[in-house]
């Protein structure tokens, strides 16, 4: 990328030199990059390169485990699994410390504030995945009255992994999409992530207990319920 | 071990006062069950645990049941006494030979049953190797007299399983050394497990929604739920 423009130019826009039109050499560069290359330069361009790599291969979750999803979570962390493949083998028992929120199982109504509290405590950057048929949408326990109808009314969910529950090879797919949608984050510009753009917060409103439900039950801000529309 | 009717015939001799009924399965299993008076109930349990015959010392499982108010038609046959001279024109052109019987009607009657709390106690006996026996108290109904004597200060296996019928169905347990909701957060007002129970309101789209989610999809989704029937009948 960097031999495209080879003197470094003063800081708006490297100036790309276009490729040869019908040539025998496909393009050095694509158009994208070469968008990129005028947004941001080559300084940070190779930057963010350099920190999105480091950051993708030492995602690091949250040793926190919520039903038998989290058998299958500790499954893959093992050695026949061996999610430390994946620079992701350090399961931290504290929030602090954690860059993934993995959501291993049922959330109860009852369970739900702690999960979001947790996600709170977390630092930016944080992603959460979550993981199971209970997770994303209550699953079967979804026209009951205690189980949260997905994790996603409250938390911003990054990567959703079906199953009941999913393979530990599952996980693993899902960690390596959430490293491939790390390594697609810029650092600038209208598709930088949440935590680099300041008119976002990054933490979410903790529900209470009511009286017959969570308070409020979701939160507008993250989700919305599907609404129907007649295409005919 | 006993058969329910002998414990029963056992427990309304040593307790006069008290009243024991056997409440029958009906079912293949055959666990009959013995209905205690509340008002005895800790001194029963007693018993059962401490008699040498029955030794009773391990409760197992405790459980609600929800019985609303229901509506009971009963088939009551009973005997219509008949004036000489009607019961003798009615009778005699058709049977002559039956004379002295008395007709016997067939009444449907209506009854409103009241509702009520059942709370159904497991027994078994570590030490005699025998069981279950099966113990059921009932409430007055389901509004306001809802308090049953707690067992667990016989049998301590019953402390969390009398905290979740409480939390569950509603059942105040008088005695309960701490009777606080074990399932559901302490805020929560109502009794999940109760028939009229009504689910908070948070439903979504589905794809293949049935029965009352079917309902419940049409209350949230109007617009084409209307057709959807319409789309499956040729």
């Amino acid at each position: 990328m960097s031999d495209a423009a080879a003197p470094i130019p003063p800081e708006p826009a490297p100036r790309a030199q276009p490729a040869p039109a019908g040539g025998p050499h496909p393009p050095a560069i694509s158009s994208a990059e070469r968008d990129e290359l005028r947004r941001q330069g080559i300084l940070l361009t190779s930057l963010e390169e350099l920190y999105n790599w480091g950051r993708s291969n030492s995602v690091w979750p949250l040793q926190f485990g919520l039903a038998c999803c989290a058998i299958e979570m500790i499954a893959a962390s093992m050695a026949r699994f061996d999610i430390a493949r994946f620079g992701s083998e350090v399961f931290r028992p504290s929030p602090r410390q954690a860059d993934l929120l993995i959501v291993s199982g049922t959330v109860t109504k009852k369970m739900a504030p702690q999960v979001v509290r947790l996600w709170n405590q977390m630092p930016e950057p944080k992603y959460c995945i979550a993981m199971g048929a209970c997770a994303i949408s209550g699953g079967p326990f979804k026209q009951g009255y205690n189980v949260l109808k997905g994790i996603d009314r409250f938390i911003p969910v990054d990567i959703y992994i079906p199953g009941c529950p999913p393979r530990p090879e599952a996980l693993l797919h899902g960690l390596i999409a959430l490293q491939k949608k790390i390594r697609g984050q810029t650092l600038s510009g209208p598709a930088a992530p949440r935590h680099l753009r300041a008119e976002t917060a990054c933490t979410y409103p903790v529900p209470a207990f009511g009286e017959h439900d969570l308070l409020p039950p979701k939160n507008p801000a993250v989700w919305q319920p599907p609404s129907l529309e007649r295409t005919d | 071990m006993e058969t329910p009717e002998q414990i029963r015939d056992r427990l309304l001799a040593r307790f006069p006062d008290a009243t024991v009924t056997v409440v029958a399965n009906p079912g293949p299993a055959a666990q009959h069950s013995l209905l205690v008076d509340p008002a005895r109930a800790v001194e029963i349990a007693t018993f059962l645990r401490d008699d040498p015959a029955l030794r009773l010392d391990f409760c197992s499982n405790v459980t609600g049941l929800d019985w609303p108010e229901r509506e009971v038609v009963e088939t009551i046959r009973k005997t219509v006494p008949l004036s000489p001279a009607t019961g003798a024109a009615d009778a005699s052109p058709a049977s002559p030979a039956v004379e002295s019987a008395t007709p016997i009607v067939e009444e449907k009657v209506k009854r409103l049953q009241p509702g009520y709390l059942e709370v159904v106690y497991h027994l078994y006996s570590m030490a005699l190797k025998h069981g279950p026996v099966i113990l059921r108290l009932r409430t007055g109904n389901r509004t306001d007299q809802v308090s049953l004597p707690s067992l667990t200060p016989v049998w301590r296996s019953c402390e969390f399983q009398e905290r979740e019928v409480f939390d569950l169905f509603g059942v105040a347990f008088r005695g309960h050394p701490d009777l606080r909701r074990i399932l559901m957060w302490d805020e929560f007002r109502d009794h999940p497990m109760r028939k009229d129970y009504a689910e908070p309101d948070d439903y979504e789209w589905e794809p293949t929604p049935h029965e009352t989610v079917l309902a419940k999809a049409r209350a949230h989704y109007s617009s084409p739920a209307p057709d959807a029937p319409a789309a499956q009948s040729p």
